[in-house]
């Protein structure tokens, strides 16, 4: 039953890296590096943690998400869209004049964003925000947010981690998605945030390390940090820019770069033999 | 004697007397005191959020308090407010839309002691030039106070400009205030003056000495910078030919823009804007700015007469 489980949300992380290609393909424009790299995690939560209703993507009580790192909208957008919060083909209009998936995600356009983000630094913050409120409620509901590891050097960040540990917000879950690169290259080469778990300790995060690619471990991280009763929980994700599209990974200069056609093809196929493997064809 | 209390003081006081609405979440950044919200604090402890000197982050986790449903007013000095944490205003809360109201304390030259980094004088253009906020600076306690029930009940962002000093009360509980509507103070035709927050004050006691000279004046206050109240505007200059503004804010971008805006589109006539003129402040007295950066009744009687002898 847990493989089956496990094997459901492989396939989704991969039918979601499909989406990304081709959004941003259809675009012309976008991040495919750092959506791919996020997929995984964005699959576990949407797929199997997050408390949402499509129907009502206002809810009061459902989980929140904060993608902090907006301008991987692509991996957001593939996930509501396979939950049902808008049409799948509202995908290939990213970034079109005539649709309201913006380049960077705005809750008052999209159904099921939870926050407008693009600008680096100011998500985590919000979702400090979120996670007040809903300790002021007395609501039962998580707030999750994700960071790339090159957005960590904004010194907003730092702030928010302060009050988020100030105010023992046991509800709220980061992820980092350390993929370790950034536009202008390695994120240690252009301004190094590390050691960076021993600075999330420093500043009063409980800090979980796992393969951000491995579904189960991800799935155990976010288990884990329910449990922890005074702290926000930091997951440092270990992930690979570009993952699951081999030319694409590890290379900074798909950081922002759409695919040409014969790329996008290329990607495409390496993702469909990918699933069909999955699906035992 | 004037009864002189800050419009802080009144904001302060206003979020203590709304704060029954559980809806309403008050944040600071370690200036509580400054500010007056240590007045809502003390009222409703487990809803006031000292966020610390980190004004950016205080911004953007207010957007995320008003996301829940909650009405957040976050405040700091207006220099903070509106430079420091600009960029969180615009894409955390404005480009949103969501229920946070800035409490701006320490706006103007009339910060005194602590010098020109303190000293805001550019708060307004950069706040009305926000798409979906609406700025506002009151000219005394009694309208701070509408001002900020009125904050409290307009949906969105929402900024509101406020002194350290106290500032003659010039209204009663009598008087009406509208959201975005300019009130017209004097009447008046042969020139008209255009003021906005403490400089409200300054203006009548211009009103007074021109008219003993024969100059009747009208004076209209406006407290709604953004909306503003375009058909008064026009009005007044169709009936008295020549306008003066006057605030305790750089003559460029403020209430001398965004009335010159409305005038050169719709009925220019020759203008003159009172203000700081493209400099920064220092410290000293608040009377001795005021006189040293040319904002007393005297400065504001000598540019309406230039005005009126160019005419």
């Amino acid at each position: 039953m847990y493989e089956m489980r496990l094997s459901e949300l492989r396939r989704y992380s991969t039918i979601i890296r499909k989406h990304i290609i081709e959004e941003v393909y259809h675009a012309a424009s976008g991040h495919p590096g750092g959506s791919l790299s996020c997929a995984d995690i964005i699959t576990v939560l949407y797929f199997d943690e997050m408390r949402v209703d499509a129907k009502n993507p206002g809810w009061e009580d459902r989980d929140r998400f904060v993608l902090s790192k907006g301008h991987c909208s692509p991996a957001l957008y593939g996930a509501l869209a396979e939950k049902g919060f808008f049409p799948k083909e509202e995908l290939l209009r990213f970034r079109h004049i005539d649709s309201y998936l913006e380049g960077h995600p705005s809750m008052k356009m999209v159904p099921g964003v939870d926050m407008s983000t693009g600008s680096l630094g100011q998500g985590i913050s919000a979702a400090v925000g979120m996670a007040i409120a809903g300790k002021l409620d007395k609501k039962d509901y998580y707030v999750y947010v994700l960071l790339g590891d090159g957005e960590i050097q904004e010194g907003q960040v730092w702030e928010a981690l302060m009050s988020a540990a100030h105010y023992k917000l046991n509800n709220l879950i980061a992820f980092l998605d350390h993929n370790r690169l950034q536009i202008d290259g390695n994120i240690t080469e252009v301004l190094s945030p590390e050691p960076v778990e021993e600075k999330f300790r420093a500043f009063g995060w409980e800090v979980i390390n796992i393969d951000g690619h491995d579904h189960e471990q991800i799935i155990n991280a976010i288990r884990k940090a329910k449990t922890v009763v005074d702290k926000p929980v930091m997951i440092v994700a270990d992930t690979i820019k570009g993952k699951g599209v081999s030319f694409m990974e590890n290379n900074a200069d798909w950081h922002g770069s759409p695919p040409n056609k014969e790329q996008r093809d290329k990607a495409i196929a390496e993702l469909d033999k990918l699933l069909a493997e999955m699906e035992g064809r | 004697m004037q009864k002189k209390i800050p419009t802080r003081e009144a904001y302060g006081n206003t979020l203590a007397e709304i704060g029954c609405d559980e809806r309403i979440v008050v944040m600071d950044a370690d200036l509580s005191k400054s500010t007056k919200t240590v007045i809502f604090k003390e009222k409703y402890p487990e809803r006031f959020f000292n966020m610390g000197i980190a004004e950016a982050n205080m911004m953007s986790a207010a957007a995320g308090i008003a996301s829940c449903g909650k009405i957040v007013f976050a405040s700091t000095f207006a220099m903070f407010a509106s430079g420091r944490a600009f960029e969180q205003v615009r894409n955390s809360i404005c480009y949103p839309q969501l229920d946070v109201k800035i409490g701006a304390s320490h706006s103007g030259i009339t910060v005194g002691e602590d010098g020109a980094s303190h000293q805001t004088i550019e708060d307004i253009a950069i706040m009305r030039v926000l798409p979906n906020m609406t700025v506002v600076s009151p000219a005394d306690a009694v309208e701070a106070r509408f001002a900020t029930i009125a904050a409290y009940k307009t949906p969105g962002p929402f900024y509101l400009r406020l002194t350290r000093l106290a500032v003659p009360v010039i209204f009663d509980e009598t008087y009406k205030f509208e959201l975005g509507k300019g009130v017209t103070l004097k009447e008046g035709n042969d020139v008209t003056i255009i003021a906005t927050g403490f400089m409200v004050s300054k203006s009548l006691e211009a009103v007074d000495i021109l008219k003993q000279e024969g100059i009747n004046v009208r004076l209209i206050n406006i407290h709604t910078i953004k909306p503003i109240d375009k058909d008064i505007i026009i009005k007044a200059a169709k009936e008295t030919g020549a306008i003066v503004t006057c605030e305790e804010h750089s003559v460029m971008g403020g209430l001398g823009s965004a009335v010159a805006e409305v005038l050169v589109e719709n009925y220019p006539v020759p203008m003159k804007r009172v203000g700081i003129m493209d400099k920064f402040g220092k410290s000293g007295k608040p009377d001795e700015l005021l006189e040293m950066y040319g904002l007393t009744p005297k400065d504001i009687v000598e540019n309406v007469k230039e005005l009126l002898k160019k005419r």
